[in-house]
């Protein structure tokens, strides 16, 4: 047999052949790689490092702290408090999640539905991502659970921040407060510390006009994470801005006088400072702790809240809109006077008719013989419908509009009511009937279509004491940033006539005058005043005829609003008031004793001669220059 | 028959004549191919020569040693060692399965030794060396015989089943390709090869409903359309993509690929360390990489055209075949061309199997190289 035979030479040729088609192959096979990485790595190479960057690189937001929101003196009134937290890490819980929650529940106090909230948190999270067990623990509860930690397994106590606000209802209605981000916020507000978790907004008052200033500018830590997401190192670090402190033309401590006075009563107050419209003191009663709306409030505080009649969520000094009867008097007899009736004389009988009307005085026996003067201190309703009668709606129109009425006052908290002076022009548009003269005598003693919200009756009272245009203010610096006060314009009415009505107005509290029995007694700290009914009900000819039921007699919500506005001190004017009692118009007059002592605590520590702590470059905040009428 | 088997041989060497003959160029070009391994281990455990990079220096080492060895025994001891090979192999894969112990789902694992060794990484050089040596009796017109054709196949397909029960559907890929590949060399008649390709056509369809695992199909599906399920089972090939793709031109440097550092990719260390590589070297790298390989595969091309017994050329043309297969596959998956069927890249990713068989086939090869003079007569190898 011979070694090699033919079939050995084909078999060769084949080999040859064929190995050659292969490497032919295999060099295609490397030519589709080579193009692969072309397309990979230059053609899309940009689109996949960014993408690698976006694997490596997480950004994390840092919460910059909350502004503080401070009285003129420097007191703390919205801070930021240390939250005492218990996180919890699954990863570490050595036995099982819901066991720690179990031990954990041993030493605070743990709901069925928070220890569902958990559960579910835990099961979102990555296994070695802190999830908050409880917040806002008290020091007690916290240290307890540091004791036990050695046999808490996965329990990491922490400690953040969150809103505080010490002096919680007394200040609700100024501040606002903060709560959690709801969709809305998310609208309009794209803000990325919004996005945070346990982020906080301010919702009213404050907290809400001054959000963006107090909220700061988030930072941002760009972390190395790893393909699990655990954080490898810091890349760098923004620490943020933090929020801006707000300096409030408040006094604390006469905040907190007022809030005292008012009580549990239905009222509202404001104190300002009548040559500059400062606000010193704002308070509504009842308020409601703020707090509660940044820990979470329950269904049944919320509750609590919402169908109280004496309707604690409402700002009544600024939203609360009320006919603001007899206190509307003292800006007719500036238009009085301004329209040459300064020496208007009326003769009360008891009621005023018109056509076959009646018009009433309050006094049903009547005042008798009546000047301007007169006429503001006994509240004669049948002069000023004399006046009104003469003056006629657009004069009065006009006259109200110029004292700051009809209009909002502009203070920085948010929700401020317009109230309303009404006109014949306004009638005619929304009614299509002309104006009537008895709605002009309606309307000169406060009542009818008026409406005003205690903050713009403090403002007439504190035009009437200062005779100038003041506006309330109440954030006087932010950040660093005094805010712009400029000096109030002379209002379009003589000195004679302002000395006349501040006559009048002395006179309802030291010349016999409707609130002569609760006068302040104390010499040089006497007020001047004018007190105010606005009706609640309609009173019938019926009831007229058989006698007005006394307000002591009808049911709290059935009784008159009781009003006052004043000034003090009489001889020059500094402290400005308004005050209205819901429900409260009894004999005692009880909102003219408040007012009297809220005066009278004012005049008696005098913030306004203690040296303001607002920041040092508030140069423009120097109050204005005293002007010479202080009649 | 009575023809003396080495009766045929011109030339006798000696150790050191065989020495001088290897093919020290190639051995070079597969030890910087290693060294580039080296440095990937040492990259993707954060700049360490632990856990991996050091033990797979010495595992080179002794591959290395593995190389010289084989590449001086006398090609025809391989002729004869083949079947006793194969056979040795089969078993061992056979106990693997009956036998070895279960990891990552895949039974892949027998103990030997110090080393844990992947039966199946062996038989695929043993397969190469029984086909060779069996082909190498077979003229064209013998291999297209259905009862050689029929023994031919009964080689590839027995470990071939065993290899996909572990399951292992990259090696059993490569086992076909390779028992393929050796009797499309050897003459296999057109007349059978296209009938096979329309079977495979329908097969596949097949094996997809009732052969692959769940997991196995997961890769498919993945791999069709890896965006659809970003953090699920698409998530190793494209972060692979994301790797290689941000690598660029030229690179982010040795040491700053962070998709592995930052755990990115799955099999970093192993089946997926080319795209760390792409990632740090770029485009530049890469190539600079796949030239690397196709000089190799060149060399072995070259080996195999001079041998000049057929035993020799379709034992070196299988061989580079297969290191060649390897190559494609691991490449083609991590950068998302083919489903991610777990292949290691040769000589670079991390593991003791793949390196020792594939310095084994180097040697196998650098043995046919040595003794490319060597004749071997067609029948010599008619006793086993």
């Amino acid at each position: 047999m011979p070694l090699f035979d033919r079939k050995d030479k084909s078999r060769y040729a084949t080999f040859t052949r064929r190995s050659l088609g292969m490497t032919g192959g295999m060099a295609a096979v490397f030519a589709v790689l080579g193009g692969r990485l072309y397309q990979l790595q230059i053609k899309n190479g940009d689109q996949y490092k960014t993408q690698a960057e976006e694997n490596r690189v997480n950004q994390r937001l840092l919460a910059p702290p909350r502004g503080r929101i401070l009285d003129r003196f420097g007191v703390e009134l919205a801070n930021n408090r240390r939250n005492y937290r218990v996180l919890l890490v699954s990863e570490q819980a050595t036995e099982g999640v819901e066991a720690a929650l179990d031990t954990i529940s041993k030493v605070i106090l743990l709901t069925d539905a928070q220890k569902k909230r958990v559960l579910h948190d835990l099961a979102m999270n990555k296994k070695f991502v802190p999830v908050p067990v409880a917040e806002n623990l008290s020091w007690e509860e916290f240290a307890r659970i540091n004791m036990h930690l050695p046999y808490l397994a996965g329990v990491q106590p922490d400690v953040g921040q969150t809103r505080a606000y010490p002096f919680g209802a007394e200040l609700a209605h100024i501040l606002g407060y903060v709560a959690a981000v709801s969709p809305e916020d998310l609208k309009d507000n794209d803000d990325p510390l919004m996005s945070l978790p346990g982020a906080r907004i301010g919702k009213r008052g404050i907290e809400k006009a001054y959000d963006d200033q107090v909220r700061g500018t988030a930072g941002v830590s760009r972390v190395e994470v790893n393909a699990y997401g655990r954080i490898i190192r810091e890349l760098s670090r923004d620490p943020g801005v933090p929020g801006q402190d707000v300096w409030l033309t408040i006094d604390r401590e006469l905040q907190r006088f007022t809030d005292e006075r008012l009580g549990a009563e239905s009222a509202a107050c404001v104190v300002l400072d009548a040559q500059s419209g400062d606000v010193l003191a704002l308070s509504s009663t009842p308020g409601y702790d703020p707090n509660l709306f940044n820990v979470g409030i329950t269904p049944d505080q919320w509750k609590a809240l919402t169908t109280d009649d004496h309707k604690p969520l409402l700002n009544k000094a600024l939203s609360g809109a009320y006919p603001p009867g007899s206190t509307f008097k003292p800006a007719m007899a500036l238009a009085a006077v301004q329209n040459g009736l300064k020496d208007l004389h009326v003769n009360c009988t008891g009621a005023i008719t018109l056509g076959n009307h009646q018009f009433h005085c309050w006094n049903r026996h009547g005042h008798g013989g009546v000047d301007l003067t007169r006429g503001i201190a006994q509240s004669c309703d049948v002069f000023f419908y004399e006046v009104a009668r003469r003056l006629g709606i657009d004069k009065m129109e006009a006259a109200a509009r110029a004292m700051g009425l009809g209009a909002a006052t502009g203070i920085e908290i948010p929700g401020e009511n317009s109230g309303f002076i009404p006109g014949a022009a306004w009638k005619e548009a929304r009614f299509g009937i002309p104006w009537q003269m008895g709605e002009t005598l309606v309307t000169g003693i406060g009542q009818g279509y008026v409406l005003a919200t205690p903050i713009q009756l403090a403002t007439v009272a504190a035009r009437i004491a200062s005779g100038r245009a003041v506006s309330p203010r109440i954030a006087h610096t932010v950040g660093s940033v005094s805010q712009p006060r400029p000096l109030p314009d002379p209002l379009p009415f003589s000195d004679d006539a302002f000395a006349m009505v501040r006559a009048g107005m002395d006179a309802v509290c030291n010349g016999g005058g409707t609130a002569s029995a609760w006068r302040i007694a104390e010499p040089g700290l006497e007020m001047a005043g004018k007190t105010g009914t606005a009706q609640v009900r309609v009173i019938t000819k019926q009831e007229r005829l058989t006698g007005v039921k006394s307000n002591g007699s009808l049911p709290w919500n059935l009784r008159d609003h009781a009003l006052f506005i004043a000034y003090a001190p009489v001889a020059a004017p500094r402290y400005a008031l308004s005050i209205i009692m819901e429900h409260g118009a009894t004999a005692a007059h009880p909102h003219v004793q408040m007012a009297r002592d809220i005066l009278r605590f004012a005049q008696q520590r005098d913030p306004l001669k203690m040296r303001a702590a607002y920041p040092l470059t508030a140069a423009m905040s120097a109050p204005p220059a005293p002007h010479g009428d202080r009649g | 028959m009575t023809t003396r088997p080495y009766a045929a041989m011109r030339r006798t060497l000696s150790v050191v004549d065989k020495l001088y003959e290897v093919n020290w160029g190639l051995v070079l070009l597969i030890t910087i191919v290693a060294c580039v391994g080296f440095a990937m281990l040492y990259s993707v455990a954060g700049g360490n020569l632990s856990p991996w990079a050091w033990q797979q220096m010495w595992r080179f080492a002794v591959g290395f040693a593995i190389l010289v060895v084989v590449a001086t025994i006398d090609i025809r001891t391989w002729l004869s060692l083949a079947y006793p090979f194969y056979g040795a192999s089969l078993v061992l894969l056979i106990a693997v399965v009956i036998a070895g112990h279960v990891g990552k789902g895949a039974e892949r694992w027998i103990t030997l030794g110090p080393l844990g060794l992947q039966p199946s990484e062996l038989m695929k050089i043993s397969l190469v060396l029984a086909m060779s040596r069996f082909l190498h009796g077979k003229s064209v017109e013998d291999v297209s015989r259905p009862a050689n054709l029929g023994l031919a196949l009964a080689m590839i397909g027995i470990p071939a089943v065993f290899v996909i029960l572990q399951p292992n559907l990259g090696t059993t890929l490569i086992i076909l390709a390779d028992g393929a590949s050796l009797l499309f060399l050897s003459g296999l008649s057109w007349w059978w090869i296209a009938p096979a390709i329309t079977t495979v056509a329908v097969a596949v369809p097949t094996a997809w409903r009732f052969v692959l695992h769940d997991y196995q199909k997961r890769r498919v599906l993945t791999f069709l359309n890896p965006e659809s399920d970003a953090l699920g089972a698409g998530w190793n090939i494209m972060q692979a993509k994301i790797a290689i793709g941000s690598g660029g031109a030229t690179g982010k440097g040795f040491l700053e690929g962070t998709q592995s550092r930052l755990n990115f990719l799955p099999e970093k260390h192993t089946d997926f360390i080319f795209t760390n590589f792409a990632e740090e070297f770029g485009f530049v790298g890469c190539v600079a990489l796949l030239i690397l390989f196709a000089v190799i595969i060149g060399y072995g091309v070259q080996i195999a055209a001079s041998a000049r017994s057929q035993f020799g050329r379709l034992l070196a043309m299988g061989l580079t075949l297969n290191f060649f297969f390897y190559i494609m596959i691991n490449a083609a998956m991590v950068m998302g061309l083919i489903p991610v069927v777990g292949i290691p890249m040769p000589l670079i990713s991390y593991g003791g199997s793949a390196m020792f068989s594939v310095m084994f086939g180097f040697g196998l090869l650098m043995s046919v190289h040595v003794h490319r003079q060597v004749e071997i007569p067609r029948h010599s190898g008619g006793i086993i």
